[in-house]
Parts: structure tokens; C-alpha cells; sequence
């Protein structure tokens, strides 16, 4: 008979954990759906403590897990970061609510360079949360050459020091910069072309990596890689050897921005931390936290030194007319797919 | 040399196992959050990690979902097991073969298909249909470490209880559970320790705030695993290895 209290007992103290876990999202919630460590979680009890709602907080890993879960239903986020092309895609597919700006004063810091890009055209469904470029990040003790164009990720005086993105529309954005194409082309002739280059490019790569790229470019394992520049920033306050420049071809610009979905059943709560996160004070403590660029010039100034006056994070303003920002494909990115299947498989 | 080479072998295949969880310990007390350089020995991240609500959160719904898992997979396995095991031979291989179906099913046929059922019964993603989904995918396993025992078991064993007089009721609970308890036992572990392994099945039937160490380990891919996830995986590995020492004690004892 002991087993059976001991199972009775196990089953009163789950009934009363879960009953715990459910009495905390009573009342006023906002359902948050954000990037892996893209926050400062302080700021997030700032905001529950200002406004009394509660915050209930996911994390997604790609734009593309985020597009299933929203997708297929069944989830209540009222606020979701997905990137500019998802964006696009997600407006595309009627699946984003227009932002009430009444409910959103604080849009008035995001400065106007980041405002009205190609994926949301009139700004009527995202506020910016953060942006940034593309670029190289090189070890000036490895590399003696000057670095200012993609072409150095073609030299062979470097081979097996190079790190390429393992991301397809990434490497052959660059190979079609490279080319003089844009990074959204949708040509299979320079495409192939693209493809070519990268082709003639494998032998020299020593690793196509992500996110790893930054702890290798800290440890001087390899001379050049291709990076964010939010990871830049990151390695070169680790290194005090390393470089960042955007090459002169140009390259991509982009943004993750704050959307409410659709079917978001606290547009109001929603609003309220858009408007909470677009605060300059706010901006600032989250960007110190996470590294990244901010798009308001007012949050820039409260910013440290270190991270304000970097050219990384915040490059000359007449530098980002030259970036582009990636639009959705729509089927077309199979092609990209299919093409950087090739590169790596040979 | 033979002796050397046995050595040399055993002392492989414990390296390849172990390195990595070595590894980990060993860079939990990094000062430094970079992967492969070594800034000094510090506490830091253990005192982060009980300080990060995210990750605490984490740790907890994972052990929710896994013990209420356990429970009620167990009984539903065990009294399923006992319900199977006076079957006819062709009836009862019918339905284990269903039962393992389940088992051998890749993981991700099963997750997404508990993701579109869900969405057709209207269900919200979050700890229930987590839990539904553990309780479904665990169920075969008690079930499978369960009937080998009750196979074992005398069918005359349980009759001659009732001949002297024992209810139904008093048999099961007096004379085939105990019979059958070290069978329920490792059944038990392996729900345990399967729902809390699971990424898959959790990653497509959970949302809405509702996350597992699993789930919000893969989140943190793209910015770099936090050092304080290396803490974590030391706590765990030490409670784990301090569960098996005990257990092996206790069985030492009963043999």
C-alpha cells in the first residue's frame, strides 16, 4: 500500500505545480516570440512592472521555424522579430496585423534610414528592433593586403584561411555582389554564374561555419571570414587584432523588426511593449546587452562610448544607400537552394 | 600486449564517450564565454545560471512534463501491459506490432503528426499538449519493459490468489504488481528519461512560452550557446551519475 500513497502523493504535488504554473498568466498577458538571446531579460521585468502586464517569453532559432509555428496555428503570440524578407512574406500571406502608430508614439526616435525599406513600404506593420550589415572580419596580423572588396575571398595567397557563411542566400548574395548583380537576382544565368564562382572558391575555404565563426575569428584560427556585423562587434572587443569592413561592391543591410500576427488576441498589450522596446533608455540597455545596431539616433547617444563611436555598428550613413536589403524569393529560393546544395556537395 | 591493446581499446571507447562531457564540466568554469580559450577558473556562470529565470524556467517545465509523464504512462502501460498479456498469441502480436509502431517511427513523423492533430482539435500549443505528447510517445516503452516480466510470471500464480480467496482488485495490487515491479521500475526510468531527452516531439508540440531545456537550447544556436547551458549540463550530468551510483548500491544490496 506504500507504493500507492507514494503515487497519490506524486499525483496531489504535480496537480499542484501545474496549478501554479497556470495561476501566474491571469489577467493582462502579452505572448512574446522573439530570436534566442536577443534580449535583456531586466527588460522585460521593467515591463511587467510599469504596465502590470505579464510577459510570457519564446525563443525560435530561424526565420523559417518561426513561419511554421505561426503558421500552423495553434499558438497566441502577440509579438513576434522576424526578419525583413519574413516579413515580406508574412504580409504577402495577410498574416500580420497593421500596427496602431497612436498606440505607438515612441516610433517618432527610429530615425528615417531605417524606416520604409522594401519589406514593409509604408511602414505600416513592423518597428525596428535592430539592424545590421554584412561584411568581412580579418585578422591584421594574418592579412597584409588592403581589404575592401569581396575579391579577397577569391585570393589564393589565403587559401584554407577562409570562412564562409553556411547560409545559402548569404554566399551567393556575395558572389552575385562580387559579379556587379544584385543579391535578390532571380536570373538563372547569373545565378549559374554566381554558383561558378563559389565553385571555384571551395578548395580555398577552410570551414563554411554561422555562428561559430565568431569564437574561431577571437582564437586566430583562420585570417578572413565572412560575418554579422553584430558578431563583429563581439570579436573585435575580444581581439584587439581584428578588423571589420563592408566591401565596396556592397553588400546586405538588414533588419528584424517587431510585427503583431493576425490572430494576436492582445493587440493593445502588444503595442504597449512595441512602444516600450522603441524608447530610447530602453533601446539603448537592450543593444549594451545584445551587441546589435539600433535604428534610433536619440537611444544611439545614451549608448557607451565603445559601441557608439564603432564604424561597425554604426557605419557612415551615406554607406547604407549602397546596401541592399534581401527581398522574399518566394518559390524561387529553392533555386538558391538547390544551387548552394552544389557548391558545398562537390 | 594483448593486455596493452584490450587496455587501449577500453580506454577509446570510454575517451570518445566521455571527452565531450569532460569537456563541457571543464568549460563551465571558464571565466570567459568563448568556446576553446581558457581565461581562468571563476564560478561566474553557475551564479548566472541560478540567477537566469529563462533558463530556471526551463529546467522546471522539463521536469514537470517529465514527471507527470512518468506517472501516468506508467499506470497506462502497466495496466495496458497486464490487459495485452492473456491474449492469443495472434491477437496479442497484432497489437504489440501497433504498440511498436510508435517506437520506430522516426520522431519527427510522430511530432508532426501530433501537431496537426492538435490543430484539428482546436488545442493551444502549450504544457498540455506537451505532456499529451510525452504520455503518447512513452507509453510503448513501459508497455515493451513491462510484458517480459509478465510473461514470467506464472499464469497459475495469479489464480491460485484468487482460489484463496483474493478479489481481483487484491490480485493485482497485491501479487502481479509486486511480481511485476522491477519491470514497472525500469519502464518508470525510461519515460523519465526519455521525455526529458525529447527534442523533437517538444520542439513541434509546445509554444507560447512553454519551453524545455531542449527547445531553448537549439533557440540559443544562433547567437552562440550561453556558457551558462555548460553549468547546467554539469548539474545534470553529477545528479545523473549520483542516481546511477545509488541504485546501483541499492540493487547490491538486494542481490
Amino acid at each position: 500500500m506504500k507504493a500507492k500513497r507514494i503515487i497519490v502523493g506524486l499525483l496531489l504535488l504535480l496537480l499542484f505545480l501545474s496549478g501554479c504554473s497556470q495561476g501566474q498568466n491571469r489577467g493582462e498577458v502579452v505572448n512574446i516570440y522573439n530570436w534566442g538571446s536577443y534580449i535583456d531579460k531586466d527588460l522585460l521585468r521593467k515591463f511587467e512592472e510599469e504596465t502590470g502586464i505579464t510577459v510570457i517569453y519564446s525563443n525560435f532559432n530561424t526565420n523559417e521555424d518561426m513561419y511554421v509555428k505561426l503558421k500552423s496555428g495553434g499558438t497566441n503570440y502577440d509579438v513576434v522579430v522576424p526578419s525583413d524578407y519574413m516579413i515580406e512574406r508574412l504580409i504577402k500571406d495577410g498574416m500580420l496585423r497593421k500596427i496602431n502608430w497612436q498606440n505607438v508614439p515612441n516610433i517618432k526616435y527610429v530615425d528615417a534610414e531605417y524606416l520604409n525599406h522594401v519589406y514593409d513600404p509604408h511602414q505600416e506593420y513592423s518597428a525596428p528592433f535592430f539592424w545590421g550589415t554584412l561584411g568581412i572580419i580579418y585578422n591584421t596580423t594574418l592579412v597584409d593586403d588592403v581589404v575592401d572588396s569581396w575579391g579577397i575571398l577569391w585570393d589564393e595567397k589565403y587559401s584554407r584561411e577562409i570562412i564562409m557563411l553556411d547560409s545559402s542566400r548569404d554566399s551567393l548574395g556575395i558572389a552575385l555582389k562580387y559579379l556587379g548583380y544584385s543579391m535578390n537576382s532571380v536570373d538563372s544565368g547569373e545565378m549559374e554564374q554566381a554558383k561558378e564562382l563559389l565553385e571555384k572558391q571551395y578548395p580555398l575555404v577552410y570551414a563554411y561555419l554561422v555562428d561559430q565563426t565568431r569564437d574561431v575569428m577571437i582564437n586566430a584560427e583562420a585570417a578572413l571570414a565572412v560575418i554579422y556585423s553584430g558578431d563583429a562587434m563581439d570579436a573585435l572587443s575580444n581581439n584587439e587584432d581584428l578588423e571589420y569592413i563592408i566591401p565596396k561592391e556592397g553588400s546586405n543591410l538588414w533588419f528584424d523588426a517587431m510585427v503583431i500576427p493576425a490572430g494576436s488576441k492582445n493587440p493593445e498589450n502588444a503595442e504597449a511593449f512595441i512602444n516600450f522596446m522603441l524608447s530610447p533608455e530602453n533601446a539603448a540597455q537592450n543593444s549594451e546587452f545584445v551587441y546589435y545596431s539600433i535604428p534610433s539616433s536619440a537611444a544611439k547617444e545614451l549608448l557607451e562610448e565603445e559601441l557608439r563611436d564603432s564604424e561597425v555598428a554604426y557605419p557612415p550613413k551615406n554607406k547604407l544607400k549602397e546596401l541592399e536589403v534581401f527581398r522574399d524569393p518566394g518559390p524561387f529560393i529553392k533555386v538558391y537552394d538547390d544551387l548552394w546544395q552544389d557548391v558545398k556537395n562537390q | 600486449m594483448s593486455k596493452f591493446i584490450k587496455r587501449f581499446y577500453l580506454f577509446l571507447v570510454y575517451g570518445f564517450l566521455y571527452a565531450p562531457i569532460i569537456v563541457l564540466i571543464i568549460f563551465s568554469f571558464n571565466e570567459g564565454r568563448t568556446r576553446g580559450s581558457w581565461d581562468g577558473f571563476s564560478l561566474i556562470w553557475y551564479k548566472k545560471l541560478f540567477s537566469d529565470k529563462e533558463i530556471l524556467s526551463a529546467v522546471y517545465h522539463t521536469f514537470l512534463v517529465a514527471s507527470i509523464t512518468t506517472v501516468v504512462s506508467t499506470i497506462i502501460g502497466v495496466l495496458g501491459a497486464i490487459g495485452i498479456s492473456p491474449y492469443r498469441k495472434k491477437l496479442r502480436a497484432a497489437i504489440l506490432g501497433i504498440n511498436q509502431i510508435p517506437v520506430l517511427n522516426p520522431d519527427i513523423v510522430m511530432a508532426v503528426g501530433l501537431m496537426v492533430l492538435y490543430r484539428i482539435l482546436g488545442l493551444d500549443f502549450g504544457l498540455v499538449t506537451l505532456i499529451l505528447a510525452h504520455i503518447a510517445f512513452t507509453v510503448p516503452y513501459v508497455v515493451l519493459s513491462v510484458l517480459p516480466k509478465l510473461k514470467q510470471m506464472p499464469s497459475s500464480l495469479p489464480e491460485a490468489a484468487m482460489d484463496l480467496g483474493a478479489t481481483p482488485s487484491q490480485t493485482l495490487t497485491k501479487v502481479i504488481i509486486p511480481y511485476i515491479k522491477p519491470g514497472i521500475f525500469s519502464g518508470a526510468l525510461m519515460a523519465f528519461t526519455l521525455s526529458i531527452d525529447d527534442f523533437v516531439i517538444s520542439f513541434f508540440t509546445t509554444g507560447n512560452g512553454i519551453e524545455t531545456v531542449s527547445t531553448l537550447v537549439f533557440s540559443m544556436a544562433r547567437r552562440g550557446i550561453n556558457p551558462e547551458i555548460n553549468a547546467l549540463s554539469a548539474i545534470m550530468f553529477i545528479i545523473v551519475l549520483f542516481l546511477l551510483v545509488l541504485m546501483n548500491l541499492r540493487t547490491e544490496k538486494v542481490t
